[in-house]
């Protein structure tokens, strides 16, 4: 067993800034990846952090864009923390020696972005995230933090008192990928998940393979509510090949779309007819597939995004990267031939729901970074905000678990008397324990009596019972196949594109996987570096992830931000100015609302028409 | 554990055509993939064929792998793929125990590098239809191979920490908001410095890192540079930074051959780094080996 006051799962750019504010706080901290820091998927950001940094603008201003932009599904208290806060730890970036992009005059350079006010996002090159991961992870090895890498962690150890509000969280199972070895990790104070986003959960992605949602299955089991999961976004332009993202710099600098009849289709059938190739992300990608399901599309997939006629010189000068990108991935050379393009899943703006603190209703759980919701992006998330929210959410929550004393938060959490329960609509399929036993829950038995030594010990013998049963199983279904199904049929029926019988048709299939799952095995009997056993272990996590997403755009019957429901295309403030929770109740997920905090600080933010 | 040294003697043993015969089982499960070994640059000449990839494989624990051997695999081409694609599909389809590391399939997260026809390559930046047939898909060389294509990293960031890879900037401007400034030109020359990925392939192809274990090699010299060329730091932390580097297996070692700067996926000019560190080092007086 290893013991440390906060264990940090995951060392991205959340895990790592978290990681560092418990070590500045005083706590002895560790942190539990699968991969090594530099690894993580935060390397793969392109454009940059937004914050407030300049003459001309403030926070309130970014606040402002952020609420908007969040189509009002954002809690000010959250947003305001996050443009508040981002300055300075953006600075704070450029003091540990970021090599940020820079002005004549030797300060950081910020250029406009997406839905922003004031040209804020502060970036080097087209390599953001890069830079950020890899002098966050430089100030870890600095402070001697200890890493466990390439430790895949399994379960939260939780007590298991009916009421989650009542749970408490020791720490985690980890599994050791290298050698097979299964050990808990007890953590004194806390436990913090910064796991990343569930990409995964679609079979086209620009995230990582290591994107599973791992953090939010543990959490969800755990008793934390997921929040807003029905809100995903999608990018008009990744590769068909591998999901490659091309960056919105390309239509930018006057990139053009064009269907297989050679139409410049955003114009030409009506889509924007002002914005055209640059009307908002989700416009975008709902008139790319569009095209598509209309027969207009590339081979029946994809449209075409033709750069060429910009011109050797001012392709090499802005967009270099992208030819590497598409010759690279998609053996395409971008100078002679329009490069292929389609939508594909990008981020997730729900997950574990926590306060402005980081704090889950699970006593000693938090959570930070892509796999939490605070909330900050509400229905869409603005390009350039994510970022920010790793540094500033990942160091709050870091400071209290650490023990800080950072005030009374204003967002509550867990099921409580301000919540209102789902009652109207009909499930497809009825929700059980399909699938689930095999694997037991995550909350340990024992309850508060239990001494969290005791728990921990059963929850490893139960992780090592669990492997050992997967491995010496014969034969059964791979999960290869339960994966692939699953992500066609999220990509099918919870894309774009929503529609009611078409999210019951995924719900159903999402059931099958769980059935199946029950029949699981592991073909590699080695314990050395088992990639088969721990992506069984994932997919698991992706079923439950995927089944809140499908479940929460069933039950918002409106269209908000990324979420289009065909059946309602407006936006419909009455009824939904709510957040959509979903908690694992002994196995069932069972779904409330919570109303949206629209009180900031100093003004209420009114809900106003989103024009394209 | 117990490992094995992928020494360039045991890859050159599977070539060898009798040894070649022996095809594995999970090559024989695949049915009529329509074997070709051509050669090919042109992508559209491979459309409907299948590809034939040859993969190293070693486990320690399992019976049948403890000798490495290759396996070979049929995956049908698509415009497109990769190095990684096609482990990835033979994986999924063909023989799941099948092992490497992987995470981004975008060049970002350095994690699959492999010595793919005999160069160290990333597997997500390669595309097949670039390699003559069949590919020969191994561990990077020079490390230890802990399963199949998967190596033990740790020497290589043991390296990479000796360099004290942060930035020591104490004197900070005053106030939260007061940035450091930096010019335009210096970012410039740091910027290509700063791209490491952390594959490891440069310290895989380096001659004089596989003979010298205690030599910091290209990465670990260029995370240096990185921080020693940056003006932020001041004078006393970059003579620090040269005395590291100008130690016994430090910069001295290089013999220049380019082989690490011609295997770097981020196109970092590493040679050049080092002499570029030399060169300060006998600026400042330092003495050398
Ligand atoms: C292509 C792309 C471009 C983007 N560009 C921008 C941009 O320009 N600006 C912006 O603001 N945002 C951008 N985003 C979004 C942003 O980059 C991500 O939301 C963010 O980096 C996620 O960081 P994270 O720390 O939460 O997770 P990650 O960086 O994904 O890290 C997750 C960590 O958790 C670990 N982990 C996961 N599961 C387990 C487990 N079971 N056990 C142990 N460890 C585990 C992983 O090893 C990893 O270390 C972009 C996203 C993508 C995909
Ligand atoms: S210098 Fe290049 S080859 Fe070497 S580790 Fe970094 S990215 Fe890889
Ligand atoms: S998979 Fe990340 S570098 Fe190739």
């Amino acid at each position: 067993m290893y013991e440390h006051d906060v264990i940090v799962v995951g060392a991205g750019g959340a895990g790592l800034r978290a990681a560092i504010a418990a070590h500045e706080a005083g706590a002895d901290v560790a942190m539990v990846s699968k991969l090594h820091p530099v690894r993580s998927h935060t390397g793969a950001a392109e454009g940059g952090i937004n914050a407030a940094l300049r003459e001309g603008d403030d926070w309130e201003l970014h606040a402002y864009d952020t609420m908007k932009g969040s189509d009002y599904l954002a809690d000010a208290p959250a947003v305001e923390t996050l443009t508040q806060n981002s300055p300075e730890e953006t600075i704070n970036l450029e003091h540990w020696g970021m090599p940020f992009s820079r002005e004549d005059d030797g300060r950081v350079s910020q250029r406009p972005f997406g839905g922003l006010s004031f040209p804020r996002t502060t970036y080097a090159g087209a390599e953001t995230g890069h830079h950020l991961l890899h002098v966050m992870y430089e100030q870890v090895v600095k402070r001697g933090i200890q890493v466990y890498d390439e430790w895949y962690v399994m379960d939260l150890v939780t007590t298991d008192e009916p009421d989650p509000n009542d749970r408490e969280c020791h720490g985690v199972v980890g599994y050791d990928v290298q050698s097979g070895k299964i050990e808990g990790f007890k953590a004194h104070d806390g436990v913090i998940l910064a796991t990343g986003g569930p990409g995964q959960a679609f079979d086209h992605t620009t995230n990582a393979v290591s994107c599973t949602g791992d953090g939010h299955a543990m959490a969800y089991r755990a008793g934390a509510p997921l929040e807003d999961m029905e809100f995903i976004q999608f990018h008009p332009t990744s590769l068909p090949s591998t999901g490659v993202l091309i960056s919105e710099g390309v239509r930018g600098e006057g990139g053009i779309l064009y269907n297989n009849e050679g139409e410049r289709f955003m114009f030409e059938h009506g889509y924007a007819n002002n914005d055209g190739e640059l009307a908002s992300r989700d416009v975008v990608a709902r008139a790319e597939l569009t095209e598509v399901n209309e027969g207009r599309g590339v081979n029946d997939e994809y449209v075409h995004l033709d750069m060429r006629h910009l011109g050797e010189e001012r392709i090499m000068d802005r967009l270099e990267n992208i030819l590497h990108l598409a010759e690279d991935f998609e053996g395409v050379d971008g100078l002679i031939e329009p490069m292929p393009v389609k939508p594909g899943q990008h981020y997730a703006m729900g997950g574990i729901e926590v306060d402005e603190h980081g704090q889950t209703c699970v006593d000693g759980l938090y959570a930070a970074g892509e796999c939490a919701c605070v909330s900050v992006h509400g229905g869409n998330r603005l390009g350039g905000n994510a970022l920010p929210e790793l540094i500033v959410f990942g160091k709050r929550a870091g400071r209290h678990a650490a023990g800080d004393d950072l005030g009374e938060p204003e967002i509550k959490t867990g099921y409580g008397d301000d919540v209102e329960d789902e009652t109207d609509t009909e499930l497809p399929v009825a929700p059980g324990k399909a699938g689930l036993d095999t694997t037991g829950s995550v909350a340990a038995d024992g309850g508060v009596t239990a001494e969290a030594d005791g728990i921990l010990e059963r929850s490893v013998e139960a992780a090592r019972e669990h492997v050992d049963s997967l491995i010496e199983k014969e034969d059964g279904v791979q999960h290869a196949e339960i994966r692939a199904k699953l992500q066609r049929a999220m990509t099918d029926y919870v894309n774009v594109f929503r529609t009611g019988d078409g999210i019951r048709k995924a719900l159903k299939i999402i059931r099958e996987c769980r059935q199946e799952y029950q029949n699981v095995y592991v073909d590699d009997p080695s314990r050395t570096f088992n990639t088969d056993l721990q992506q069984t272990i994932e997919t698991r996590n992706l079923i439950d992830v995927a089944e809140t997403i499908a479940l929460g755009a069933l039950v918002r019957n409106e269209f908000r931000g990324a979420h289009w429901r065909q059946e309602n295309q407006t936006r419909d403030d009455e009824n939904w100015l709510k957040h959509t929770l979903i908690s694992w109740d002994d196995g069932e997920p069972s779904i409330f609302y919570r109303p949206v905090i629209l009180d900031g600080e100093n003004k209420t933010y009114e809900p106003k028409e989103r024009s394209y | 554990m117990s490992t094995q040294q992928a020494e360039p003697e045991s890859q050159e043993a599977p070539k060898d055509p009798e040894m070649q015969g022996a095809e594995s089982p999970a090559a024989e499960k695949q049915k009529g993939g329509g074997m070709v070994d051509q050669t090919s640059t042109d992508a559209s000449e491979l459309e409907g064929e299948t590809v034939h990839i040859k993969v190293f494989r070693y486990d320690p624990e399992v019976e049948a792998k403890q000798e490495p051997r290759f396996d070979d695999f049929h995956v049908p081409f698509e415009k497109g793929m990769t190095v990684l694609d096609a482990v990835m599909y033979a994986r999924d389809e063909y023989d799941s125990s099948l092992t490497f590391r992987h995470s981004c399939r975008q060049a970002v997260c350095g994690s699959d590098a492999f010595f793919v026809n005999g160069k160290q390559r990333l597997g997500c930046k390669t595309q097949i239809a670039d390699l003559e047939q069949p590919v020969r898909i191994e561990p990077l060389p020079h490390q230890e191979v802990v399963k199949d294509l998967v190596v033990d990293m740790d020497h290589f960031y043991d390296q990479m920490h000796t360099v004290e890879p942060y930035f020591q900037q104490e004197d900070l401007p005053d106030g939260e908001l007061e940035e450091q400034r930096q010019s335009r030109e210096n970012r410039e020359k740091v910027k290509m410095s700063t791209r490491c990925i952390w594959c490891g392939a440069c310290m895989s192809s380096c001659n004089i890192a596989a003979g010298d274990n205690e030599y910091l090699g290209p990465a670990a010299i260029n995370k240096a540079y990185r921080f020693a060329m940056d003006e932020r730091e001041d004078e006393e932390i970059k003579e620090h930074r040269l005395r590291i580097l100008e130690q016994e297996h430090g910069v001295w070692r290089c013999q220049t051959q380019f082989s690490c700067t011609e295997v770097c996926p981020k196109d970092i000019p590493l040679t050049e780094h080092i002499q570029e560190l030399k060169r300060e080092a006998v600026k400042k007086n330092l003495k050398f080996w």
